[in-house]
This record gives structure tokens, sequence and C-alpha cells, in this order.
């Protein structure tokens, strides 16, 4: 047993505590996500309103953990899409070989070769803003990322020893598939995925700062900045926390992930 | 054959607009005629089949025509490059600001040794990286503004019309795209330089009673230099997006203001073309980093 990570137990904590906040945002927050409190606009923190208000009154502790669902939903099931579809992509390539493991690669090499944001912004130029096109244009993003990952080592495998006498012992290429291939990716898949969720949901934080994102009266971080800039004079406390938020939930998958990678990797 | 991918899904992007691309730019006007909308498909040549329409489009993409603006029928090039200096301004000195600083600080970061030390270098670098860019942005503003309430922030003066007011707009957006990039580039000098200090020859250079400074500075940076080189080609690609961010958080008139507008204005021609043009300067940068790669390092092109 190696010694533990303190940086990996830290991820683990703020990606575990956001979830939970996210889950459980309809329970525990203390307003709804839409309340007004009209005599109390744009408060600091106070008994009240933990995290102090916007400039409608409405509660920013509230606010923020609705906020983490819309970020978390988005992200996370656009990357688990990515990671079905570019991953699955990139082990086919290796697995078959071929002209069609070409043109798949050759296909992966182009929506590699647009960068992050600006693929995403084509995206949602074509569909339109809004939460599923967002949803839609991360996925896109991180389909080539996963099956690049993917390929290199599941090349390394079908050449591994192993899988030659497994397949010599007449097992089914599903079955390698399924019993050697897939469990022995699970480290990487877990690193990356976790890797790709932090910058996810920077991306998906920044959709939805410039306006292309989720769209009112749907609570979202990037949103929420973006408002509060028009009232950054009179009181900075909604960009300070929603920011704030915005950083610990990219920075708890970073950590998570960087942990992992380190745990996976002898090298390291 | 990467540049013909981006250009065939660049060209692709106006078509797969769903319903009528044509109805949707010209908008919900109530004034909108059948024979205008013949006349803009017909100008947009979308009345042809699909093999034509790449041709034709691809030669005169090739002869600088990227098509006419939608609202303004001015040719899209003729909007898009005034705004190319902001955004290379930009995105040049945060790289150049970026790189001069990580690689002292990744030789620092290198050389720490205890566990803890380690640990608080790994953690502040994550930070760095994952700080969001129009976050420090806004509360730069924020803290500039709050200590010196008449200072010009927002906005854009040419650098040939005043040196000092574009350098003084200029800095609070190069410190938010810089930050990610610092962090990330004084990363990979750690990472390289630390590899690079177990090599033998770093051994030797040391018992041949050359001082510290001189087999870091001359020995090991010289071969840590080049993986941090390669990432420089990484990185354009995420300072051509964190720009269109920032440009926004400081209202500066660059290239992806000028995207985000023609977006909100459904002006597809004016989009898709920088797009392209970003993502090609994108693949044009990173085949010119795999050039100087095996320029610097003469054991690539042997390979």
């Amino acid at each position: 047993m190696r010694r533990s990570n303190p940086l990996l137990v830290i991820g683990l904590v703020l990606v575990l505590g956001q979830a939970l906040m996210a889950v459980l945002a309809p329970w525990i927050a203390p307003y709804g996500p839409d309340a007004q409190d009209i005599l109390a606009r744009l408060h600091g923190p106070e008994a009240a309103h933990w995290l102090g208000s916007d400039n409608f009154g409405r509660d920013t502790l509230s606010r923020i953990l609705f906020g983490y669902r819309t970020l978390f939903a988005i992200s996370v099931a656009s990357v688990l899409a990515a990671l079905g579809v570019g991953g699955g992509l990139g082990v086919l390539a290796a697995m078959r070989g071929g002209w069609l493991a070409v043109v798949v690669m050759r296909c992966m090499d182009v929506l590699f070769a647009f960068p992050i944001i600006l693929l995403a912004i084509a995206v949602i130029a074509v569909l339109g803003p809004g939460a599923v096109s967002t949803g839609i244009a991360i996925g896109v993003v991180y389909v080539p990322i996963f099956a690049r990952t993917l390929r290199g080592p599941a090349l390394l495998l079908r050449e591994a020893d192993y899988i030659a006498a497994a397949r010599a012992s007449g097992t089914t290429e599903m079955k390698i598939l399924w019993r050697h291939v897939l469990p022995n990716l699970s480290g990487i898949v877990l690193v990356q995925t976790s890797l790709s969720l932090s910058t996810a949901i920077l991306v998906e934080a920044s959709l939805s700062f410039l306006g292309l994102g989720t769209q009112p009266p749907t609570a979202s971080l990037g949103r929420m900045l973006a408002e509060s800039r028009n009232f950054l004079v009179l009181s900075p406390w909604v960009a300070v926390f929603s920011g704030a938020a915005i950083l610990l939930a990219s920075l708890g998958f970073n950590l998570l992930g960087d942990g992992l990678q380190e745990r996976f990797d002898p090298r390291a | 054959m990467v540049a013909f991918g981006v250009s065939v899904l660049s060209f692709l992007m106006i078509r797969l607009i769903p319903g009528d691309a044509v109805q949707i730019m010209l908008g919900a006007n109530a004034e909108v005629t059948p024979a205008q909308i013949a006349a803009l498909r017909a100008k947009l040549g979308l009345d042809q089949p699909m093999v034509l329409q790449y041709g034709d489009w691809a030669w005169r993409a090739l002869h600088g025509d990227l098509g006419t603006s939608v609202w303004t029928g001015r040719p899209v090039l003729e909007e898009i490059l005034p705004r190319v200096g902001v955004t290379a301004e930009l995105t040049l000195l945060s790289l150049a600001v970026a790189a001069v600083l990580a690689v002292p600080l990744g030789c620092l970061m290198a050389t720490a040794r205890r566990r803890s030390a380690d640990y608080t270098i790994r953690l502040l670098s994550i930070v760095g990286l994952t700080l969001p860019s129009f976050w420090l942005g806004t509360m730069l503003l924020y803290g500039v503004a709050a200590l010196a309430p008449d200072a010009q922030l927002l906005g854009w003066v040419p650098f040939g019309e005043d040196p000092l007011g574009n350098l003084q707009r200029i800095i609070l957006p190069v410190i938010a795209l810089a930050l990610p990039v610092l962090a990330s580039l004084s990363r990979v000098m750690r990472a390289s330089m630390v590899e690079v200090m177990r090599q033998d020859y770093i051994r030797t250079a040391r018992s041949k009673g050359l001082s510290e400074g001189s087999v870091v500075g001359v020995h090991a940076l010289r071969n840590a230099v080049l993986p941090f080189m390669t990432s420089f080609g990484i990185m354009a690609g995420y300072l051509f997006g964190g720009s269109v961010v920032v440009e926004q958080v400081f209202a500066l008139p660059g290239l992806g203001r000028l995207m985000l507008g023609a977006i909100a204005e459904r002006n597809y021609p004016l989009v898709q073309a920088s797009i392209l043009l970003a993502t090609l300067s994108f693949v044009v940068i990173n085949a010119l980093v795999d050039v100087l790669y095996a320029v610097v390092d003469p054991r690539i092109s042997r390979a």
C-alpha cells in the first residue's frame, strides 16, 4: 500500500460533496432558486442569506446549489456520452484495424484539430443556444479526445501475449473485449473521464457565461456570474461566490484525475 | 489532410442548420418575399448539388473570398481583418508572458524536494489550471476599479494611436488569459526538468566540477525546453478559445466578440469564416511547432 496522496483525498471530498449538494439541492436549499425577497436586494452575506442575494433579491446560496445541478447534469451526461461514443470508436478501431479504423481515426483527427471552445461554439451556432445544444456541443468536443486516449492502450493490449493466448484457446472476440480488454482500460478511462469532467465544467460555464448555454430562468453558474457583472460595483458577492463554485467544481475533478493518474501510473 | 477535413466541416456548418438556413438568416421579418429568399439562396449557392457547392466554396475561399456578410453585404474578410490585430496582440502577449515566467517557475518547482512542498506546488498549479478566466478577469476588474476608480480598463485603443493607453487596457486581459497557460507550461517545464536532472550527463557535468547554476542553466535547461516547446501548440488552441471569453469580459473588439455578435445576428457566413480561419491557423501553428521541434532536436528528423 502506497502512501495516500492528500490531493487525491481533497479531490474526492470536493467531488462527492458537490455532487451531494447538486442532488439534494431541492431539499437543502434554504429558498427556491427563483424565490424573490424584494426587500433584500444585492445584500452581502448575512443570517437570512448566507452568501448574500442578487439584484432580484434571490438567495445566492440556493441559486448556486441549483446551479450545481445544471452544471453537473450537463457536464456529466455529455462527458459520459462522449466516453461511450469516442471510447467505443477508439477501442473498435484498435481491435478491428483495416480501412474502417483509418477512416474513423482520420475523422477524429479533424474534430481534434478544432480548438475546444471554438468547436463547441460552432456546434451551438448550428443548433442554437440552450442546455441541450450545450450538452451536445461538449459531447462532440470530447469524442475525439476519448477515441485518441483509448486507442493507443487498446492497440498495445491487442498485441499482448495473454490476449493471443485467449484467442488461440478459442475465446470469442466479444468475450475477449469484455473480459480482457475493457477491464485493463478501466484505469485510463477513470483518469481521462475525471480530467475531461474538470475541463467540461469550465467549457459549460464559459458557454453559459457567453449567453450560449442554459437559458433563463434555469439557474446556471456561468450566467449568474455574467449577470452579476452589471451590479459589480454595488455588490460583488454574487460574482465572487458563483465563480468560486465553478472553480471548486472543476478543481475537484482535476485533483481526482491527477491523483488517480499517479496511482495507476507506476512511473509517476 | 486535416486542413481539408476542417474545411469540409466548416463548409457543412451552414448546411447542417436544422430548418431553412436562409429563412433563419433573413429572420422573422414579414417583409421577406420569396424572391428575396431565392436570391439569397442563389447567392449562397444553396440551389446546387452538395459536391459542386463545396468545390465552388473551396475554390473561392482559396482565392480569399469567404463569402459576404448577410447584414452589411461586405465581404466577411473585410469584417474579420480589422479584428485580427486585437486578438493577435492579446493571445501572443499572453503566450509570451506565460512562457517567460514558466521557465524559471518550472525550474524552481523542480528543485522542491520536500514532500509537503511538492504537494503545495501541485495544488497551486492545478488551481491555476482550473481558475475560470472569466471569473479571474471579473475579479481583477473589480479589484482595480476599487483601487483606482479613474483607470480606463475597458475597450480598446490601437497601439499606434496611444501606446500607453493600449498597454493599460491589455494588461488585465493578458493576466486573465495567461494564468492557466502559465500553470500548464510550468507543470510541463517542471516535469521535463525533473526528468532531465536524472540523466547521466547531468551527473557527469556535476562531477566535472561545474557550478550548480551552470549545470541547470546550460546542460539541463537546453534539453528540458524541448517538451516545453511542443506544448506551445496545444496552448494555442486554449488561447484561441480563451480569448473569446476574455474579450467578452473586457469588451475588447477582437475576433471572439465578432463571432459572438455574428451568432446572435445569425450571420452564418461570418461565423463560418471566423471559425475556419482560427482553426486553420491553429493547424498551421501545430505544423510549425513540429518543424521547429525537428530543427531544435536533430534526433527527430533523423528518426
